[in-house]
């Protein structure tokens, strides 16, 4: 929902999508205090992740996950310059509003935390506000876009710091878009209801030959090689969530990460960065999940 | 709905320029930039280290963000063969936060836990700037700029996203466009900058008039 103001416009799709792409090429970190905002942007994040607990506490602790606190994530916005994005539950818009409120740079409605609705996401174009959602195929992605997401992310398996989801997704959602792009057009309207998407989404992927907004890989990146794994894959930037602040030196594994994310296709640079890290966080290998605890396969 | 940032566009064919313009590729909307000099059929480079400045006769530093950016070029060793490009005469545009990089004060950002001090900025040009002045995402806006400065004049469709303001500006800079009363593109000698974002949109007229003052160096 864009706002007009004498001759210039706040809220616009523009801006929304604007933003992301000043973002690309960046690492997102996920922060849960001011004095992790602050190594992040020193390491050189291109943004920062508010929220309470990150990924693999939420996982270990169970119960219901929620937003997180407002003054805890306006501290943090009172701590670093770049951009701070905090996650509301899926369909829950008042968390939403609120995040809004606050004045958040993004909001990701996010399955990392407990969905507050089954059925339904938020109806994003209604807000100022941009949002990230997560995908697993370009059916979703393509949905979330048409609910106005100005962002993606693939979802990857949050808190498991195995990166074998992320490439699951990221594989499935630009190998869609590569077979959309040979499809003769009568195919496109089956396409599209086979995979439950927009059609004239559907189409403006196909002519584009990528999602229509910026796309990041999320859920299980742990090391510099993930990162550029993943940009390698055809991403535009990455999230990283548990990877950095339950690792054994989160400020040098920071830094690793965006200088990954900048130099993916120098293989020497990424041997030279990837030295002496100290220890990466304890994974969780994602095939000893349950389903019920997998977070990707929320989102409808 | 429609995106601006699709896949990078095919380098055009060598006869069609000898121009080269590199475009500053650590982090941020580079890729955009890109696309923008090789449609007007200039060959241009990404930049992620120093000897990638040896063929270039003019440089764009991109939006994206300005601490991320300026942190890259100092771990890359690219702040002072910056500074001897800019120092050569090679014309330099920085939108956003290649803005940021290139203004000579930046004042501090006083944040709570002590003043931002960042000593990783080329700081070349005489103006004065404030980060994000106007505000967060959710103040960031679009708005039709008069362009009468520019060769074809009419209005530019201007993007500031989460944009710094420039508050003053030195004797010799001069102003290009404003938004009401505040200047928000200026060139001072061969170094021009904005506080929008024209690779955003589908108006190649700032780019035309770079590519111009290129050629023209």
């Amino acid at each position: 929902m864009s706002t007009q103001n004498g001759n210039s416009q706040t809220g616009t799709w523009r801006v929304k999508v604007g933003l992301a792409q000043m973002l690309k090429g960046g690492v997102i970190m996920d922060v849960v205090t001011p004095e992790q905002a602050k190594i992040a942007e020193d390491a050189g994040a291109c943004a920062v992740m508010a929220l309470e607990r990150v990924p693999a506490d939420i996982r270990a602790d169970g119960g219901v996950a929620r937003m997180s606190d407002p003054g805890m994530i306006q501290r943090i916005m009172d701590t670093v310059s770049i951009p701070v994005m905090a996650k509301a539950r899926i369909g829950h818009f008042v968390e939403a509003q609120i995040l809004e409120a606050i004045g958040v740079d993004y909001i990701d409605e996010s399955e990392v935390l407990t969905p507050a609705d089954e059925a339904h996401h938020i109806y994003k174009h209604n807000f100022n506000v941009p949002f990230v959602c997560g995908c697993r195929n370009l059916g979703e992605a393509l949905r979330r876009i048409g609910e106005g997401a100005a962002m993606m992310r693939t979802k990857g398996e949050a808190g498991t710091g195995d990166v074998v989801e992320a490439v699951r997704h990221a594989r499935t959602v630009l190998g869609e878009i590569r077979r959309l792009q040979t499809m003769p057009e009568e195919e496109l309207m089956t396409f599209a209801k086979s995979i439950g998407a927009p059609y004239e989404l559907v189409k403006e992927t196909r002519d584009l030959g990528r999602l229509p907004v910026v796309n990041f890989a999320a859920g299980g990146i742990a090391t510099p090689a993930d990162a550029a794994l993943m940009m390698q894959l055809g991403v535009d930037g990455v999230f990283v969530g548990s990877g950095i602040f339950k690792s054994g030196d989160p400020a040098k594994r920071a830094n690793a990460i965006v200088q990954a994310v900048t130099h993916f296709n120098d293989p020497k640079i990424l041997a030279e960065i990837s030295k002496d890290l100290g220890e990466p966080m304890v994974g969780i290998n994602v095939r000893s999940l349950p389903e019920e605890e997998q977070l990707a396969t929320r989102g409808w | 709905m429609t995106f601006h940032a699709p896949n990078l566009i095919e380098e055009p064919q060598p006869e069609t320029g000898t121009t080269t313009v590199g475009v500053l590729a650590l982090q941020g909307a580079f890729l955009e930039h890109i696309n923008m000099l090789r449609r007007l059929g200039v060959r241009a480079t990404p930049v992620r280290k120093p000897e990638e400045l040896a063929p270039l006769d003019g440089l764009i530093i991109p939006g994206g963000e300005s601490t991320t950016i300026g942190k890259l070029a100092d771990r890359w060793g690219l702040i002072e063969p910056l500074r001897a490009f800019i120092a050569a005469g090679k014309p330099v545009w920085g939108t956003g936060a290649g803005l940021i990089l290139l203004a000579k004060d930046i004042g501090h950002t006083p944040k709570k836990g002590g003043a931002h001090v960042e000593p990783n900025r080329l700081a070349v040009m005489d103006i004065k700037v404030d980060r994000n002045a106007f505000g967060r995402q959710v103040d960031s806006f679009e708005a039709d700029l008069p362009a009468d400065a520019l060769p074809v004049g009419g209005t530019f469709p201007a993007v500031f996203i989460r944009a710094p303001r420039i508050e003053a500006v030195g004797a010799g800079v001069t102003p290009l466009l404003h938004l009401g009363d505040e200047v928000v593109a200026a060139v001072e000698g061969h170094i021009m900058v904005t506080t929008f974002h024209p690779e955003l949109t589908d108006d190649p007229r700032l780019h035309q008039f770079f590519v111009e003052m290129v050629r023209n160096s």
